[in-house]
């Protein structure tokens, strides 16, 4: 009798579904202990359906080919100094900030999807967090590979590792992910499963990728483009996850929308790193941040709440002020990092005129009134030889960590600022969202280690803020900071071009 | 384009990353090393989990062995993802060639219906064992410290799916991909006596706390003693009674199984020289669980294969685990 | 109704997967952006095996989308035949 084909979906079932048992000889609560503590329901994890059926022997196979294009492509690059063909040595701080920011980010993706992929009961979701977990994996390594090269050329790459873990500007995206590891795995998977892949990566990936294509960086656009197709299964496993615990128990409602309300803010301000590479960062630009904040969040996050609707998920609490946000949030962070650039492992510069002019251009309503007076100011200072930067160091926002930079979005001309008082100590916030979400779970934000904090408690190092900087962070003070110009960076980049 | 250069000012100005320089020195490292050492964060967690708030999000005190530094777990495939899934694919194209040789040509109905039952029986419900030890090494993966053997008990981890995903096709092609010989396996898994020292050994492991007692309970002891009994003396057995080509499907495991010993040895072995106290713990962990794991394969290796096949495969685990100097 | 879309690298199989897309989904929109192709429709989009094997004279598994996927947005459908993308409200 010849066997009938099974087709995709009954194959995956059978094998991988029905290989969980329950238990006889020890409590199966004992082996999957943390599903209960953060109040979802879970009625019947057999309704999970699965996102995507790949087995294992598709999966190697399938990844091989990935990965095998792609080393391919980075023993090319290195092999022909494709370094050369970028378009300037300002574009490889984008670089330098994407190594030390973002990667570690994705191996701690790689951490929190194993311990949920550990650690739910339910056999479909577990495998397909696990997956993802080995991606992330994949991510960071790929990108570590990536950069390789670069790092023999250029400043700032070479203690990615040890700066993620202390700097203080890199705390900001470090928190955010400490933040969802360390909660439940249900909000875990809100967090990052949702809100950050389904949404928001697409912003961090698709435009700054295009951008890498756009300046002459063949490494970066093709692992990111690489990684870029994993995360087509991610954002559908995190849609799937919200589906299912929506209609696992309408208890869970409002349980989630609280976390999505929380993660979008969170990840909004984790974004005004991208905002700021793709307006400022990146020499040649392919669209704003107004405009990429327009297409993969107002457009495609908007599609997305509107299919949710349908079960009383609204759209993210202060989508209002995000949508004002867009308009200035990359000019308040780039003129931060350019002010403090003596304190940061990557250089900062004045835009050119020209990239003035194309700033003006994409910004007509806040450019021009708010943020172009003050780089005129700027490059005044500079021709007098001058060049500005401030002393102080900044003071943090409890929870996002992000310096006190951004203003009112009523009154640009105007910090915002928050506060709350928790056990007689009183805590700052840099906005509305950053305060709920303290407000919420004051016990676990008051345990944010904010380097600022640290650096004046005396727990970096010192007793200057230069002895923090080469000793505590492992800068190599004078040579990985400061401005561009007159860097060894730019210096080597222009005897590699013969630029006089 | 061509550029013009000259080669001297292309010397690089580093080699490699600072922290793999301080470990190997300044000169070009390999994709494993930088895709390896140093890349989990150590410090300033900011939050303690609200799942186990007695730890950081990595913390050395999930296990109680300890080690001066846990990058020197080093994997001696030198396996990074890249590297790993690469084997891998190598691996699955021969069995899937394999698999759709033995379905096309229908070879099972070469196989005595006797030989097919005791398959059915003994072989297909190991991938609940693979199953649990999915859970086990994914579980090390997620809780343990430092890249170098976190990674290595991921790729583990998902080996794991996979050994259970071919052992179930095994039972599709027996049945005609009806489900019918998983449903039956699936019912001597949780009923039939002769499996149940197994399933319990299973579901104890699963519930460890410490992640390196349960990586040794199930990678050192478990799958080096089902690796002597099943993928060596039960193959060795199926080709002397006319079911030689179940061989074609078990291959992937078996050469898995190479590879993947190589590298438990090592981490065994390791951990052991590290310290007394190290070398103490495993020892008394490979006591309880080694003798759990006898007593629980009694019934299965007798009906596998004979009555000294456990011996024999107790002698192989013990030999590999004098090598790594344990139980001398 | 809200657009569903979907991103693929630039490259030779992709071409011919979005001729594909073309011509199963009449009315989609496809937008070439720097080294990826973006293609867009009105609340579904399908991509079937039979069209790209047609396209591609060869056989085509639905699961090797992955391998040049960028993006999407939608709900994902995906069986041996087709891979649907939808928003259903």
């Amino acid at each position: 009798m010849a066997a009938k084909k099974l087709n995709i979906k009954d194959k995956y079932r059978l094998l991988t579904r029905d290989l969980d048992w329950d238990f006889s000889y020890e409590d199966r609560k004992q082996a999957f202990p943390y599903e209960e503590f953060e109040g979802i329901k879970i009625t019947d994890w057999n309704k999970w359906e699965d996102p995507f059926r790949l087995t294992m022997d598709s999966y190697w196979k399938y990844q091989a080919e990935k990965e095998k294009k792609l080393y391919a492509i980075f023993d090319a690059f290195s092999q022909n100094n494709g370094h050369l063909n970028v378009v300037d040595s300002r574009y490889v701080n984008a670089l330098k900030l994407f190594l030390t920011g973002v990667s570690p980010l994705e191996y701690q993706a790689y951490q929190g999807f194993a311990h949920v992929g550990r650690q739910f009961s339910g056999v479909g979701a577990r495998v397909a967090c696990q997956m993802q977990s080995l991606d992330e994996l994949r991510h960071v390594q790929t990108q570590i590979h990536a950069m390789s090269h670069y790092n023999k050329f250029f400043d700032g790459f070479q203690e990615f590792s040890h700066m993620h873990d202390r700097v203080w500007y890199l705390s900001v995206p470090r928190s955010f992910f400490c933040d969802a590891r360390s909660a439940g795995p249900f909000e875990f998977m809100v967090a990052i499963g949702f809100s950050f892949e389904y949404v928001l990566t697409n912003l961090l990936f698709v435009p700054f990728m295009s951008g890498a294509a756009h300046n002459g960086d063949m490494a970066t656009v093709t692992f990111g483009f690489s990684a870029q197709s994993d995360e087509a299964r991610h954002m559908t496993l995190g849609l799937e996850v919200i589906k299912f615990l929506l209609e696992q128990h309408e208890d869970n409602v409002p349980i989630v929308q609280k976390w999505i309300d929380k993660w979008f803010w969170r990840g909004t301000r984790l974004l005004t790193i991208v905002a700021m590479m793709m307006d400022y960062m990146l020499p040649n630009k392919v669209m704003s941040w107004k405009e990429a904040w327009e297409v993969y969040f107002e457009e495609a996050g908007g599609a997305l709440f509107k299919d949710l609707a349908r079960y009383g998920i609204r759209m993210p609490k202060y989508a209002e002020t995000i949508e004002k946000e867009k308009e200035h949030i990359s000019h308040q962070a780039w003129w931060t990092f350019y002010t403090h650039g003596h304190a940061a492992g990557f250089h900062t510069w004045i835009p050119s005129d020209k990239e003035l002019d194309w700033l003006s251009a994409q910004y007509p309503d806040t450019f021009d009134k708010y943020y172009r007076p003050l780089w005129e100011l700027a490059k005044e200072q500079e021709a007098k030889g001058e060049r500005f930067y401030t002393s102080g160091l900044p003071q943090l926002c409890q929870t996002c960590q992000i310096p006190m930079l951004f203003t009112e979005m009523d009154n640009p001309n105007q910090n915002s600022m928050r506060d709350s008082v928790f056990e007689d100590e009183r805590y700052h916030f840099c906005s509305d969202g950053c305060k709920d979400i303290f407000d919420e779970e004051p016990e676990k934000y008051v345990q944010s280690w904010l380097p600022v904090h640290q650096i004046f408690q005396g727990n970096c190092g010192g007793p200057g803020v230069e002895d923090v900087l080469s000793d505590y962070y492992k800068m190599n003070v004078g040579v990985d900071n400061m401005d561009i110009k007159g860097s060894p960076d730019e210096k080597r980049w222009n005897e590699w071009k013969g630029i006089a | 384009m061509t550029i013009e250069i000259k080669t001297s000012t292309l010397e690089p100005v580093r080699n490699t990353f600072a922290h793999i320089e301080r470990r190997f020195g300044d000169k070009p490292a390999t994709r494993y090393q930088e895709a390896t050492y140093d890349v989990a964060s150590e410090i300033n967690f900011h939050y303690k989990p609200l799942w186990q708030p007695e730890y950081e999000l990595n913390d050395t005190g999930r296990t109680a062995i300890v080690m001066e530094d846990w990058y020197a777990f080093k994997d001696p495939r030198q396996f990074y993802y890249g590297s790993y899934v690469q084997m891998r694919a190598k691996q699955q194209e021969v069995a899937e060639s394999n698999y759709s040789f033995f379905e096309k040509r229908n070879l099972a109905r070469l196989i005595p219906d006797e030989i097919q039952r005791k398959v059915i029986r003994l072989l297909v419900p190991l991938r609940h064992v693979e199953q649990a030890a999915n859970l086990n090494n994914v579980y090390g993966s997620s809780l343990g410290y430092g890249t170098a053997i976190t990674q290595a008990l991921l790729y583990n981890g998902m080996d794991r799916l996979g050994n259970a995903q071919y052992l179930s096709r095994i039972g599709l092609i027996l049945d005609s991909n009806s489900g019918d010989a998983l449903n039956e396996a699936k019912r001597y898994w949780m009923d039939d006596a002769i499996w149940q020292g197994v399933r319990s050994y299973c579901e104890a492991n699963i519930c460890v706390e410490d992640w390196f007692e349960s990586f040794v309970a199930q990678d050192a002891i478990l799958d080096g003693l089902i690796y002597e009994l099943v993928y060596l003396q039960f193959d060795q057995w199926l080709a002397d009674n006319g079911g030689q080509d179940f061989s074609m499907l078990t291959e992937f495991i078996q050469n898995w199984n190479k590879d993947t010993n190589r590298w438990v040895d090592a981490v065994v072995k390791i951990a052991a020289a590290e310290s007394d106290a190290n070398k103490q713990l495993l020892e008394q962990w490979i006591g309880t669980w080694k003798a759990k794991a006898l007593e629980a394969l009694a019934p299965l290796a007798e009906e596998m294969v004979g009555p000294e096949a456990l011996a024999i495969a107790e002698d192989a685990l013990v030999k590999r685990l004098n090598k790594a100097g344990l139980l001398k | 109704m809200s657009k569903v879309y979907i991103a693929l690298q630039d490259n030779d199989e992709s071409r011919y997967i979005v001729e594909a897309i073309e011509e199963s989904n009449p009315d989609s929109t496809v937008i070439h952006q720097p080294a990826m192709i973006r293609i867009e429709r009105e609340g579904r989009l399908v991509i079937e095996r039979a069209v790209v094997e047609e396209k591609m004279g060869r056989d085509w598994d639905v699961q090797e989308l992955h391998i040049n996927l960028i993006t999407l947005g939608g709900n994902v459908d995906e069986d041996d035949d087709q891979f649907v993308l939808e928003w259903k409200q």
